[in-house]
């Protein structure tokens, strides 16, 4: 394992530390805690937002702090979900007295220590909501989840119902929005390469040199199938195809797309991905608002990449359009 | 049975010595089926949990059980930390006021506690889970007026027996679905562990 790194124990401790100087005037630490959250939280009148998982996927999910975005952040250990203690302390930052909502992704950690946190928040007096992210295509259960996992379209999640919670929307406006996202957004994703996690030293999975593995998971976990690679091109229309088969976009629908790299993968390769899928929905006779190419939800050093298309409506638009200042998602 | 603060003090450290001696054994069961942690974070919570109730001191079972159930929590993590900290949170919210826990009411805390978790696991009876050991043993408890450390360690024995036939339908294992046949589940075992303490405490007491 070449990284850098200090103790491979402590890489959470450091990257929280490390982020939040890097934003002094947009972010702080909850004390005590791998709680990052607005520097102004919480902010009074405003449902909060708050979301979270295993670290290992930057900058998910506190790169997606900030105006117009996420309240607050729960930074669990590399691909382990925060216990609920730590959930609660990022509920408690994040209530301005509307309610909490909570972006958790469909991996059994995620759904289990958030539920149990927003129960004991319950008991504490605040109003908590929530809606779960499960975008992968790729498989229907997988070693990490009982029905489909939460991938990269969850930052889109946090992108439209945090532009609903600062247009001042009552903690349902929230979830009805954010569900909506849910109910039209799909991805899926593939690898080259695996990613290491430091305690653990030594790389997930092996792929050969000549090997790529379609609708792989975030945490390395198993995918569709391993074949040999492809090109960019037939690459961009297995996942295109995958994620229409299981969503109909009508021709003349507007949608959202997002190419996302998952940790090495470098940005050239991204838009020849793009290239590819804005020429399929272009033939198909499909609008797109708006791309974003880059990494937005990444495993470790992974290479590889994933493809979310998100069907839009007028106000899925103006919320998608909305500013955020978010360091890792500026609008 | 009555289980008092000394009593249930004595069994969650031998709870935690029992974690300690099978925490490979645990992480083998998880290895082919989950991520293969299962033993080192029930070694680390169960050590977390020993360490609590050495510095603490207790008037009341309920509350020795929270900070169980609060502890596994914050220290297990994954899924096993909310499912065990349910479950003892759910004893604990049920005993709440009790110095001396008679065996009915223990009965019908166990019996929460089976609920507790398969709400929050969504799981039922016959998934092959460790709710499949839990109930069990809530039910012997409800049903046999007198049970003894022999019975509560047979009623266990034969739920981990039967467990290890059963086709896993709930929980990561599901992904791997025939293939868990014969397998035991971490859960189910770990389970197992903390009711055989409870038997070895008991035991220890008939005996002196």
């Amino acid at each position: 394992m070449k990284k850098i790194i200090n103790d491979p124990n402590e890489v959470v401790q450091d990257m929280v530390q490390g982020l939040v100087a890097a934003y002094p005037t947009k972010l702080k630490v909850v004390p005590d805690t791998l709680v990052i959250a607005r520097q102004d939280a919480p902010v009074q009148g405003k449902v909060g937002l708050v979301s979270g998982g295993g670290s290992g996927h930057e900058p998910a999910h506190a790169g997606y702090i900030g105006k117009g975005m996420l309240d607050c952040a729960v930074a669990g250990e590399v691909f382990t979900s925060p216990t609920p203690d730590q959930v609660l302390e990022g509920i408690k930052a994040a209530d301005g007295g509307e309610g909490v909502f909570l972006v958790i992704k469909n991996y059994t950690g995620d759904v289990l220590n958030f539920e149990m946190a927003a129960e004991l928040a319950e008991a504490e007096g605040i109003q908590v909501e929530k809606v779960i992210v499960n975008d992968d295509v790729a498989v229907e259960d997988s070693s990490f989840t009982t029905g489909r996992r939460g991938i990269a379209g969850t930052v889109l999640v946090h992108k439209i119902a945090g532009a609903m919670a600062e247009n001042g929307a009552s903690l349902q406006e929230v979830k009805r929005v954010a569900e909506k996202v849910v109910a039209n957004i799909r991805s899926m994703g593939m690898a080259l390469t695996s990613g290491t996690v430091p305690a653990a030293g030594k790389p997930s999975f092996q792929l050969e040199e000549n090997e790529m593995e379609i609708g792989i998971g975030i945490h390395g976990e198993p995918g569709i199938e391993r074949k040999p690679i492809a090109s960019a091109d037939d690459i961009a229309t297995e996942l295109v195809e995958r994620i229409m088969n299981d969503m109909e976009i009508p021709k003349e629908s507007e949608v959202a797309v997002m190419i996302n790299g998952l940790g090495a993968t470098p940005e050239m390769e991204l838009f020849i991905v793009n290239q590819k899928v804005q020429s399929i929905l272009k033939d198909r006779g499909i609008y797109v608002f708006q791309t974003f190419v880059g990494e937005f939800m990444t495993s470790l050093e992974m290479a590889g990449c994933s493809v979310t298309l998100l069907k839009l409506d007028d106000e899925l638009k103006s919320l998608l359009g909305a500013p955020s200042e978010a360091p890792a998602f500026r609008i | 049975m009555r289980l008092d603060v000394n009593k249930t003090i004595q069994w969650m450290q031998l709870t935690n010595e029992k974690m300690q001696a099978n925490k490979d054994y645990l992480t083998t069961l998880d290895q082919p089926i989950g991520d293969g942690d299962h033993g080192i974070n029930m070694a680390r919570g169960f050590q977390e949990v020993a360490s609590k109730l050495n510095e603490s001191t207790y008037t009341n079972v309920s509350d020795v059980l929270k900070d169980v159930a609060m502890t596994l929590m914050s220290k297990v993590g994954g899924a096993s930390g909310p499912l065990f900290g349910t479950a003892f949170l759910k004893l604990s919210t049920k005993l709440k006021g009790e110095e001396s826990v008679k065996q009915d009411i223990f009965g019908t805390a166990l019996t929460e506690a089976v609920n507790g978790l398969k709400q929050r696991g969504k799981a039922e009876e016959g998934e092959k889970t460790m709710v499949d050991m839990w109930a069990p043993i809530a039910q012997l408890f409800l049903e046999d007026s007198n049970v003894t450390a022999d019975t509560l360690l047979s009623t266990a024995d034969s739920a981990l027996t039967k467990i290890k036939e059963m086709t896993a339908t709930k929980g990561r294992a599901a992904y791997f679905k025939d293939k868990t046949v014969g397998h035991q589940d971490p859960g189910a075992a770990s389970t197992y562990l903390i009711f055989e303490a409870l038997a070895e405490v008991w035991k220890g007491d008939s005996e002196r």
